[in-house]
């Protein structure tokens, strides 16, 4: 296992700079120098920042005042936006959302991790014709298999059922989901298993008692990847469904936007209101979600 | 142990089996089929709702070569590639650099966190909101570049056919430079810390350093993350088509784009299928690439 650490990484670098923050003295060059780039640094935040900042003090004006008063802050705050969107159907988009999206990490996970299970712990030819079969399928993009899924579903009588999004979402999820897990089964000490077969332990037992519970990291950065695609994922949302009652958040903005028309704070309230599980997911999660981003950087 | 062995001979073949199925399943119905599905429908003449397909052999993969729109299309995610690297790639590794740089390890994690919000923010919202950005009555970029005194450089960057694509690409940079950027902050962190210790010793300046220790060590990441951005730039959807919708006239058309309006708005879902084909040979290109150089899937 030569996995990142990035705490682990991190301690360490505090020791190094430690260490030679006394040996190092900052002559003047290197403090102009840095003050330069730091200013840079700050500059690229704020360019980062102020766009999302200006979304959210603008879903707290007047339609008049975001037109008008671009840049200040709203002389009325207007926070009934937040509720008026939250009736107008966000509260309908962010509920078939969290549904589908749940659904989806529930699957993959049970899912992924027993293909992983077997692909980890047996051999055969078979064995390893599955795992080309699956590494395979990272090659494959959504936008390529669109028409045919879209028939695939209507056949299946479930275009315009959330299970149109539950589904294809759980297979684009899987192969990513199933590699990292693998990846991390096959690190698993082999004499745990040993002991626990002595001790009587059937092979499902092995699988739920003993690589299950010691696979909670990896498990946790699966469900924070699948959590990010499944609440975010566009182009299958609008495409196989229709019924504003069941559209996600990414599809359901847009029917948002177009009923409201110039009702902009409204629309901007429920930006804002889309956005907040996932930024609350990144600072809280950020470390799972680092480690799944580099070793799943194969997919992007 | 001899139990051990006689449970696993046992189980063998139920378990694995069972516990590899529900993916092999759901690769090869969501995934595998829809691909080959829709090499098949390129050969025909068909839409949406129709039962019947009229086989029309190669005429669909003629007209691409016929079809203006595709070229314009494919300039365009030329274009999306070549700046996306140069500023994901180049920009991103300069800035991952600076972030893991001594001299900034208080600020580094929370700029962090500010450049990567972008990523975990839908698309829908981020184009929604550069929507108000690009406005030429009140968006803030209009209105930023007549506070600094460039107000003939203000114009309907979206209206505007020869503005329209770069202003879909800046969206995207904007968007995307903090998960590049995040790829370089663990590659660089996986870089023995004694290579820079030892060039240290050697007077090496920090440019040095990160020319000479640096970049030779994150080559292989740098690879990788280019092919992700090209990959991704030959596949871009949501932007383009949430933004401009390949507008005005086609100046903002992307592949993915062209395949949609043939396919769901035009319903000339044999031709979509052909240009579906087409975008498929072209990131299978590198994808297959990609999987040879990362080595996803070894045994670690």
């Amino acid at each position: 296992m030569t996995k990142t650490n990035v705490e682990v990484e991190l301690l360490k670098q505090d020791k190094v700079a430690k260490m030679s923050k006394s040996k190092a003295k900052l002559d003047i060059n290197t403090k102009i120098s840095k003050n330069i780039v730091l200013l840079g640094l700050l500059l690229f935040a704020f360019l980062i920042l102020y766009p999302l900042y200006w979304m959210v003090i603008s879903s707290l004006k007047s339609y008049d005042e975001i037109y008008n008063n671009v840049w200040g802050l709203p002389s009325v705050w207007h926070f009934e936006n937040y509720s008026t969107a939250w009736s107008l159907g966000i509260s309908s988009y962010f509920t078939n959302s969290l549904i589908v999206t749940l659904a989806t990490i529930i699957l993959v996970v049970i899912i992924g991790s027993m293909a992983a299970f077997t692909l980890s712990r047996y051999k055969s030819k078979w064995i390893n014709i599955s795992l080309i079969f699956i590494i395979g399928g990272l090659m494959m993009n959504p936008q390529v298999a669109l028409i045919p899924l879209f028939e695939l579903l209507t056949w299946m009588d479930l275009i315009n059922t959330r299970w149109a999004l539950i589904l294809t979402y759980v297979a684009y999820r899987l192969p990513l989901t199933i590699i990292l897990i693998r990846a991390f089964f096959l690190s698993i000490p082999k004499e745990l298993e040993e002991s626990a077969i002595i001790d009587g332990c059937s092979e499902f037992g092995i699988y739920t008692k003993i690589y299950l519970p010691l696979s909670i990291p990896i498990i946790v950065t699966t469900i924070v990847l699948t959590a990010f695609f499944a609440w975010n994922e566009f182009l299958f949302a609008t495409i196989f469904v229709d019924s504003n009652i069941l559209k996600t958040i990414p599809s359901g903005l847009m029917n948002f936007r177009d009923a409201l028309r110039t009702d902009w704070g409204v629309l901007l309230a429920g930006m804002v209101i889309a956005s907040i599980p996932m930024i609350i997911l990144l600072v809280v999660l950020q470390k799972y979600l680092v480690r799944g981003l580099s070793e799943g950087s194969v997919k992007g | 142990m001899k139990e051990g062995a006689f449970m696993i001979a046992r189980n063998y073949r139920i378990i694995p089996t069972l516990f590899i199925l529900p993916s092999l399943l759901f690769l090869g119905v969501f995934i595998y089929f829809p691909l080959v599905q829709n090499v098949i429908n390129s050969f025909f003449d068909f839409s949406v709702f129709s039962q019947t397909k009229e086989f029309i052999g190669l005429s669909s993969f003629k007209e691409l070569f016929q079809d203006k729109v595709i070229m314009i299309a494919l300039l365009n995610n030329i274009k999306y590639a070549v700046i996306s690297v140069a500023f994901q790639v180049a920009f991103a590794l300069i800035l991952a650099t600076i972030l893991e740089d001594k001299l900034f390890r208080k600020i580094a994690p929370v700029l962090r966190v500010v450049y990567f919000i972008p990523v975990m923010i839908s698309i829908s919202v981020i184009a929604l909101l550069f929507n108000f950005i690009y406005n030429p009555q009140m968006g803030i970029l209009n209105g930023f570049l007549e506070l600094i005194g460039l107000e003939n450089l203000a114009i309907p960057w979206l209206g505007n056919a020869t503005t329209s694509i770069y202003a879909v690409i800046a969206m995207s940079q904007w968007q995307s430079i903090g998960f590049i950027t995040m790829l370089f902050i663990v590659a660089i962190q996986k870089i023995p810390k004694e290579l820079y210790e030892a060039a240290e010793i050697d007077g090496a300046g920090k440019v040095r350093k990160f020319l000479s220790i640096t970049i030779p060590q994150v080559k292989e990441t740098m690879f990788v993350n280019t092919l992700i951005t090209v990959t991704g730039a030959m596949l871009v959807f949501n932007e383009p088509y949430i933004l401009t919708n390949g507008g005005p006239g086609f100046s903002s058309m992307t592949l993915s784009v062209h395949m949609y309006q043939q396919g769901f708005v035009k319903d000339n879902m044999g031709y979509a299928s052909a240009v579906a084909t087409l975008i498929f040979v072209l990131t299978a290109i590198f994808a297959l690439i990609q999987i040879r150089v990362s080595g996803t899937g070894k045994d670690e």
